[in-house]
């Protein structure tokens, strides 16, 4: 067998493979300590509301998935222009391992949107502004994956996916500003620079460790599927050939 | 049940919100159980395929 320094000196899929390795248990130790934290801190430290009463607890998963799927689709759009621009194949692998993670986030944030929405509003759903671009979100992510999953050739589904996610980025500043530019049932930004914050000091600190927990989770997911794409595209090469058969690296 | 909870009914009642409280906590935890492990049976299977790949070009000639 040859030794590991050769099959992991050059190329970027497994450099990626073996830094990712080091890095996963301890992204997935920061996702539970921080989500341990932010919901002990969510659910017994922080005051009941005074309007929502208890049901403004959902926004300690609603505010941290919405707003990182929406910088996660940001960061696919980016390494799929990465990837077709420069003909990187590990760009390109990272736009895909993103892209089903994203979509999650945004179901997620959907549905608690939703049971939100049916307390404080009085309905599930509403088409205003900042709802209806959000799930103009979600069917961006599923069309990325259905064009990337389509096309057999991966070199021309990277080249496909990259150009529709860089068109529907432009639907990312939209669904930001959805609520200043209409008038939407959707509240305004609760925390911004201009306004400072305006919720209790346990409220704040909750959302802080929920949002810091989902990032976490993020990078470490994203890094799981990415390293089942770099060993599913990468099949042929000497490392991955090598890592089969030793069984490492699951 | 610490806190301003006085009990364990208490606090899954939430205030009377609890369906909504938990129908959102409890979806967002399965689905992010369920997605690592998802993702960790497409790697393992990938090295499995990855495996019989080599075994497969190995026998033949």
């Amino acid at each position: 067998m040859n030794s590991g320094t050769r099959f992991f000196a050059f190329s970027a899929p497994a450099r990626f493979y073996s830094l990712s390795g080091l890095l996963l248990p301890w992204l997935w130790l920061l996702t539970i300590g921080l989500a341990g934290a932010g919901l002990y801190i969510g659910f017994f430290l922080a005051p009941v509301d005074a309007v929502q009463g208890n049901s403004y607890r959902i926004i300690f998963v609603h505010v941290p998935l919405a707003w990182i799927s929406m910088v996660m689709y940001l960061a696919m759009a980016f390494w799929a222009a990465i990837g077709w621009a420069f003909n990187a194949r590990m760009a390109s692998m990272l736009a895909r391992a993103i892209a089903p993670t994203g979509a999650l986030f945004t179901v997620l944030a959907l549905w608690s949107g939703a049971l939100w929405g049916k307390p404080t509003w009085g309905t599930w759903w509403v088409w205003d502004a900042r709802l209806t671009s959000y799930l103009i979100l979600l069917f961006l992510y599923l069309g990325y994956i259905a064009l990337v999953e389509a096309i057999d050739d991966p070199k021309r589904a990277d080249q496909a996916g990259a150009l529709l996610a860089v068109v529907g980025a432009v639907n990312v500043p939209i669904i930001y500003y959805s609520v200043r530019w209409w008038n939407t049932l959707h509240q305004g930004a609760t925390i911004s620079v201009s306004g400072g914050i305006k919720m209790a000091d346990t409220m704040l600190m909750a959302l802080l460790l929920m949002t810091l927990a989902c990032w976490a989770y993020a990078f470490a997911v994203v890094f799981m599927r990415a390293r089942a794409i770099v060993i599913e595209r990468e099949q042929h090469t000497a490392w991955v050939s090598a890592l089969a058969q030793t069984g490492r690296g699951a | 049940m610490g806190g301003q909870w006085a009990s364990a009914a208490d606090f899954l009642f939430m205030g009377g919100y609890g369906l909504y409280v938990w129908g959102t906590f409890g979806v967002t935890l399965t689905l992010m159980v369920a997605e690592p492990l998802l993702a960790r049976r497409r790697c393992r299977q990938a090295l499995v395929d990855a495996a019989r790949a080599e075994v497969w070009k190995d026998s033949t000639p």
